[in-house]
């Protein structure tokens, strides 16, 4: 069901983005209470990091059917 | 133009009848007038007479000038014959026949004339002949035979007329002569002993009148004789120039004729010179004698006178005075005759004197006379003997001739049996020749009979055939049309398994429930496939059915829409998508499109399409449309026409829509078919 590729599309993108968002967030709390001494620039790096990793994978797959540099078999 | 017609025919009419009444009229004043008409009838009948008489008058001193236009008057006229024999007379050269009958006449009558006459007529004729080219060769040949025969018909009748002639003549003359010859003889004899011999006086009167009788007798033979040779001489002239004559004549047959009667009138001539000599010997004999006779009647008479002028009456015979002289008369006699003795004896002794000269001069006209004698006879030796080679060589001739001919003959046999040898070779050739020409002739009439023949026979053969091929092409076409009866009821049996099977398969489809598709289309689709072996077209349709159908099965029309309906949707959220537009501002502004724009549920497509309304939501509506009033395929058609992630989104349902709607365009060709074929084997009643 194609129609359904979208909903999935969208569903790893969110589970995705929430998992770079919280691991950005997360290392960037790390970084920041270890690191940079609890400066808010690792944690808004981090979370940056992690949103800005969440939003470009977010775009590659829901735009991976019109790229098509290489075979692949099949999206999850 | 009709009344100008009727006008000029009335002109016409009255012209004519003006002129007929006229000519009526005058006709009216010539028959009042009768003298004229009548002068007018006998003026006709005489002109038509005088020139009828003239013409007959013309054509018939013509055709006696010209014997040509004569025999063409003749050929070409019936009757003219009658009438110009009766003007003229029997035509001259026209035919031998009269002139044969003339001349055989003549030739029983022995006249020389007509024979000369019928001669000419006769050289004439074969003249005639030669320009008369009508007739046959060997009608002329026969024509001229027959005048060869009659030429020398003639030639023999006068030959042996004249033979006879101058024979009679000859052997008369010869006989005269004879006579003549005697007479003479008889007249020197007579005359030698009236000198010689001394007879009493009676007896010597006697005698002198036998030799006048004999000299009478004499001079008449000699005249009769000097006839008799004359005729003779004619006769033998006439001969001669008959033998001429028919020497001129250049028939071969009358040549030894001719040289016999040459023969006979030399012997003629030959015997009448003799008998002609003779007697000329025995005149010149006479001659002598009668010369002596003379001499001694002379001197007779001398003495006579003498003595009758010595004794003048003594009578004039001496002889008779034996008793009637004196003794003076008697001494004077003796003394003349002394003298007289004396006188001769003078006479002698001159004339022995002279008798040398005398001799000589004799001799000398003997010799003259011999001479003259001797020429002429031997002039008429030669002449004889001139003439016995002229025979001699003309029997030669003749001889030779006859071997000649002989030979040629021999000649002519051998030519002949040559030619005969080599027209019967040539006939040989001939007859082979004709005979392989007739069997060629026979053979090839042969062999168009045979072909004929065969030819009739090939097309009682092939007609025949023709009629067996008939019926039997009937009978095949009654079994074929017994097996299409029985083909087509198996057909018909056919089409309705396929009918059903088709049906089935229809039914199949319908066993679609809401989001379930139908049973696998296999199994219908099997029972198609066994229903229609033998349709390529059914099978092909039956194998066009969609992998997919078969062993999945489709959705129905129902599911599909409610499909759509939750697709619209997702559709009109990705509307903005596409291959260069798909980041996820993108995405958000397509999200907020599809939130912030509103469009109608259904609406109606166009029948044509046009750049606006490829607006994915108008297209969206539009398929709405459809779907809700049946139309897949519009609708599936429309939804195709989206582009980008739409389209993606929309893919399967687009594949199933086509699935199902290929199913159904199989199924419904299928039974399309299944419903042809079932009326086509429907039987009309």
């Amino acid at each position: 069901m194609s129609e359904k590729e979208l909903g999935k599309k969208w569903d790893r993108c969110l589970a995705d983005s929430a998992i770079k968002l919280g691991t950005g967030l997360g290392l960037g709390i790390v970084f920041s209470v270890l690191f940079f001494k609890r400066h808010t620039w690792p944690i808004s790096f981090g979370s940056g990091v992690g949103l800005g990793m969440a939003y470009a994978n977010c775009q590659n797959d829901l735009r991976s059917h019109y790229l098509q540099h290489r075979r692949q078999s099949v999206f999850i | 133009m009709l009344r100008a017609c009727l006008r000029g025919a009335n002109a016409t009419a009255r012209n004519n009848f003006g002129k007929t009444r006229l000519t009526n009229l005058q006709h009216c004043r010539h028959y009042t007038a009768g003298e004229t008409s009548g002068g007018g009838a006998a003026k006709v009948v005489a002109a038509g007479l005088v020139t009828v008489g003239g013409g007959i008058g013309g054509t018939i001193l013509y055709a006696k000038w010209d014997n040509k236009f004569r025999a063409a008057v003749e050929n070409n006229v019936p009757y003219s014959d009658w009438l110009l024999g009766l003007a003229l007379g029997p035509p001259s050269p026209k035919s031998g026949l009269p002139i044969k009958k003339q001349e055989y006449k003549d030739c029983h009558e022995h006249q020389d004339t007509s024979v000369t006459a019928a001669v000419h007529p006769d050289t004439e004729s074969p003249t005639a002949t030669e320009p008369l080219k009508e007739r046959p060769v060997e009608e002329v040949a026969a024509i001229l035979a027959q005048q060869d025969q009659e030429e020398q018909d003639i030639a023999t009748c006068s030959l042996e007329e004249s033979l006879t002639s101058s024979a009679k003549a000859t052997l008369q003359a010869i006989g005269a002569q004879e006579a003549a010859l005697q007479a003479i003889t008889r007249h020197t004899l007579k005359l030698k002993e009236a000198m010689e011999a001394e007879v009493p006086p009676q007896e010597k009167s006697a005698q002198w009148k036998d030799l006048e009788a004999a000299l009478a007798d004499r001079t008449g033979a000699v005249n009769d004789a000097e006839t008799a040779l004359s005729k003779a001489n004619e006769a033998l002239d006439s001969l001669k120039s008959v033998i001429d004559k028919s020497k001129g004549l250049k028939v071969s047959a009358v040549r030894p004729l001719v040289l016999a009667a040459e023969e006979n009138l030399h012997n003629m001539v030959v015997d009448l010179d003799k008998v002609v000599t003779k007697v000329h010997s025995a005149e010149s004999e006479a001659k002598i004698v009668s010369q002596y006779s003379e001499l001694v009647n002379e001197a007779k008479q001398q003495f006579q006178r003498e003595v009758s002028s010595l004794t003048p009456e003594i009578q004039a015979n001496w002889k008779g005075l034996t008793g009637k002289l004196s003794s003076d008369d008697l001494n004077a006699l003796i003394a003349h005759a002394h003298r007289r003795i004396d006188q001769l004896n003078r006479e002698l002794a001159e004339q022995r004197v002279r008798e040398q000269i005398h001799i000589d001069a004799a001799l000398e006209q003997q010799k003259l006379e011999d001479q003259k004698a001797l020429e002429k006879a031997v002039s008429t030796a030669l002449q004889h003997i001139k003439e016995e080679a002229r025979l001699e060589q003309e029997r030669k001739l003749s001889e030779l001739r006859e071997v000649m001919e002989a030979e040629m003959r021999t000649q002519l046999r051998r030519q002949a049996a040559a030619h005969t040898d080599h027209v019967r070779d040539v006939l040989k050739v001939q007859e082979q020749e004709l005979r392989v020409d007739a069997e060629q002739v026979l053979s090839s009439k042969m062999l168009e009979q045979e072909t004929r023949y065969r030819q009739l026979s090939q097309e009682q053969l092939d007609n025949f055939t023709l009629d067996m091929n008939t019926a039997y092409a009937r009978l095949k076409g009654m079994e074929e049309a017994i097996d299409s009866h029985v083909v087509a009821e198996e057909e018909a049996r056919k089409a309705h398994q396929l009918w059903l099977s088709v049906e089935a398969l229809n039914y199949t489809l319908k066993t679609a429930n809401a989001d379930i598709p139908t049973v696998p289309l296999e199994g219908a689709a099997q029972a198609v496939r066994d229903s229609c072996h033998d349709s390529d077209f059914a099978l092909a349709l039956s194998s066009a059915l969609p992998e997919e159908s078969l062993h999945r099965g489709v959705y129905s029309e129902a599911s599909l829409r409610a499909r759509f309906n939750s697709l619209r949707s997702l559709a009109r959220r990705v509307a903005l998508i596409d291959e260069s537009h798909n980041s996820l501002y993108q995405y958000f502004l397509s999200y907020l499109q599809a939130a912030l724009l509103f469009e109608e549920k259904q609406e109606a497509p166009p029948a044509q399409l046009c750049s606006e309304d490829l607006d994915p939501f108008k297209l969206l509506s539009y398929a709405s449309y459809c779907l809700e009033h049946g139309d897949l395929e519009l609708a599936a058609k429309l939804v195709n026409q989206l582009r980008g992630e739409a389209r993606r989104v929309v893919e399967d349902w687009l594949t199933e829509a086509r699935l199902t709607l290929e199913t159904r365009q199989v199924v419904s060709l299928l039974s399309a078919y299944a419903n042809a074929v079932g009326l086509g084997t429907t039987q009309a009643p």
